[in-house]
């Protein structure tokens, strides 16, 4: 049973001092999210992921079209309690503490008062800021934030955790133990829902992604798909710089460093290059099939000219 | 009350806390001493005259500035800052957070207007050397400002709900002047003609009546206040902070948030 639904969910909105003109913020929009997913929405900045959060959130009010949320009309009072949301670059209250913060939002949620303690200290440890858990806010850095902002979003236990950029202004370390936190709750059973647009956070953690562009939904499918099918082409890497030459002459794009060798060559070519390396006495070490990525996807989906650098192709497959 | 709406007004309270509010406690009881010491040469009723009308004018243009200028605030820079989205985003009603605004505005000026009130009393105990039956009207005075300040922060609200903090601080101050010159307002009414009589005199019941909550000159010679006076102000204060805290959750209600 789908936990979020969208029937043609539409935000116009009106520019313009003197002469408004309307300007187009969400397309209608259709889109329905499984139990249990871990869903990316994913597009380049400004693309209508934000614009889309907040009509889910109740924030901004939609000019035409609905949504659901856990089979509630997504402003019904009940759902709120069930839901966790991290906005975009989260700001939060100055004169208080990390601590005080997760308790006065933690009551807003209805946490239990016997439970409230003891659920934001595990918050804290889970993001990491015990240590500075009695340190005002107004001295966090800006992963800091984000990391009590993901604290906050998951505090009351939600069934569907909304997050907007969750990897926004996070080092390389910080990143991962977000993945790490999103991936355990999918571990959980909660379904998360989070717009990005880093495409390796995307492809690592989403079990199904959907690509927006100028505020219109460009297609939808599951990872796995996107990124299974195979392009026709094969890597092959060996060892033996004697079998370069050949490698090449069968018209192959080769990269050498050392004795290393690593070709990129029609899969209808594959049998002949086994040979050459043969012949040369070198070594064949991995033949690979390359696959599609999301990448792929989604600079396909954005369509012409939305691109500004070649798609790189990533392999996968079986070694030889 | 429910439990959302006290924990948005005690969040609200300690917000004001912390941003330094309460010190204006301080010029206050700088005032108040220097009033003590400088009236003492003065025959002893001028000396209490002064004191309670020196005392309670400065509580109320002290909180009224407060209610105005965090009013008009208290919404705008959640809105401005993105901290209401947390807020929100949870199973709170907008009309809970303004109501939960109003009450932990006014609890910070009730408890500001305590610490006042006591200082206020011991500069009377220093310059008149003791307290009268009198005295106990000067507590009245104290709860029409607080009226004052209900009023104040409510419209503050209700301004803040439709127009920037700046255009909102303009329009309380200007209906704070109308409120506290309304009865001259109607006299005026009463010599224009036609139309504008009736315009005029519409202006001077649309806005607070501040006048009929400004008691300081009668406490401050020692007259009493009528309980009808009291039952009425009260009724007038509750009527009028509902209608505008309902309208300004009313706007809210239908709001965009940036």
């Amino acid at each position: 049973m789908p936990v979020i639904e969208t029937f043609g969910l539409e935000k116009r909105y009106l520019v313009g001092f003197w002469r408004k003109r309307e300007r187009i913020g969400l397309h209608p929009l259709n889109l329905s999210v499984e139990d249990g997913e871990v869903f990316g929405f994913l597009g380049p900045n400004g693309a209508g992921k934000t614009t889309t959060l907040k009509l889910l959130m109740g924030l901004i009010f939609p000019t035409a079209g609905s949504a659901n949320i856990l089979g509630l009309p997504h402003y019904d009072h009940r759902v709120k309690a069930r839901i966790g949301y991290l906005p975009e670059n989260p700001y939060f209250y100055d004169h208080l503490t990390a601590e005080e913060l997760l308790e006065y939002l933690a009551q807003l949620s209805g946490v239990d008062a016997r439970d409230r303690k003891r659920r934001v200290q595990e918050m804290l440890a889970r993001v990491g800021l015990t240590e500075s858990s009695r340190m005002q806010l107004r001295k966090f850095s800006k992963g800091m934030l984000q990391r009590v902002g993901i604290a906050q979003a998951i505090l009351h236990e939600p069934q569907v955790v909304f997050l907007d950029e969750p990897m926004s202004g996070l080092d390389p370390i910080g990143r991962r133990e977000v993945r790490d936190l999103i991936q355990r709750l999918k571990d959980e059973g909660r379904t998360v829902f989070f717009s990005t647009h880093i495409l390796s956070d995307a492809e690592s953690l989403c079990d199904r992604v959907a690509v927006i562009h100028k505020g219109e939904l460009r297609g939808v499918g599951a990872v796995a798909d996107l990124t299974s099918r195979v392009t026709g082409e094969v890597e092959v890497l060996w060892q033996g710089a004697a079998a370069t030459p050949a490698l090449i002459a069968l018209g192959a794009e080769v990269h050498a460093t050392g004795e290393i060798g690593r070709a990129t060559l029609a899969e209808t070519q594959l049998d002949a290059a086994i040979d050459a390396i043969r012949r040369a006495h070198a070594k064949l070490i991995a033949v690979t099939p390359v696959r599609s990525t999301l990448e792929d996807y989604f600079v396909e989906r954005l369509g012409p000219g939305a691109s500004t650098s070649d798609a790189p192709r990533e392999k996968t497959g079986v070694r030889g | 009350m429910n439990a959302r709406i006290g924990w948005i007004a005690f969040n609200t309270f300690r917000e004001a806390v912390r941003d330094r509010v309460l010190y204006n406690l301080i010029a206050f009881a700088l005032i108040m001493t220097a009033a003590a010491v400088l009236v003492g040469q003065i025959s002893i009723q001028i000396e209490r005259i002064v004191v309670v009308n020196l005392g309670l004018t400065a509580i109320s243009i002290f909180g009224i500035i407060i209610a105005i200028f965090i009013g008009v605030g208290l919404v705008a820079k959640e809105i401005e800052k993105r901290t209401l989205y947390t807020v929100l985003s949870r199973p709170v009603r907008r009309w809970e957070f303004i109501v939960g605004k109003f009450f932990g505005l006014t609890w910070t000026l009730v408890v500001n207007t305590f610490f006042m009130a006591l200082g206020l009393f011991a500069a009377l105990l220093y310059v008149a050397g003791q307290y009268t039956r009198a005295d106990l009207w000067l507590l009245v005075a104290l709860y029409f400002i607080v009226l004052q300040f209900f009023l104040m922060t409510a419209l503050a609200l209700l301004f803040s709900s439709f127009s920037t903090p700046i255009m909102s601080s303009v329009f309380a101050f200007a209906v704070f002047l109308i409120g506290t010159f309304a009865d001259e307002l109607h006299d005026v009414a009463q010599m224009l003609p036609g139309v504008s009589k009736f315009l005029v005199n519409g202006l001077a019941y649309l806005v607070p009546n501040f006048a009929a909550l400004n008691v300081i000159s009668q406490v401050a010679h020692g007259e009493p206040i009528e309980p009808r006076l009291i039952a009425l102000n009260s009724l007038y204060a509750l009527l009028y902070s509902v209608a505008a805290i309902s309208f300004a959750a009313l706007i809210f209600d239908r709001r965009n948030l940036k």
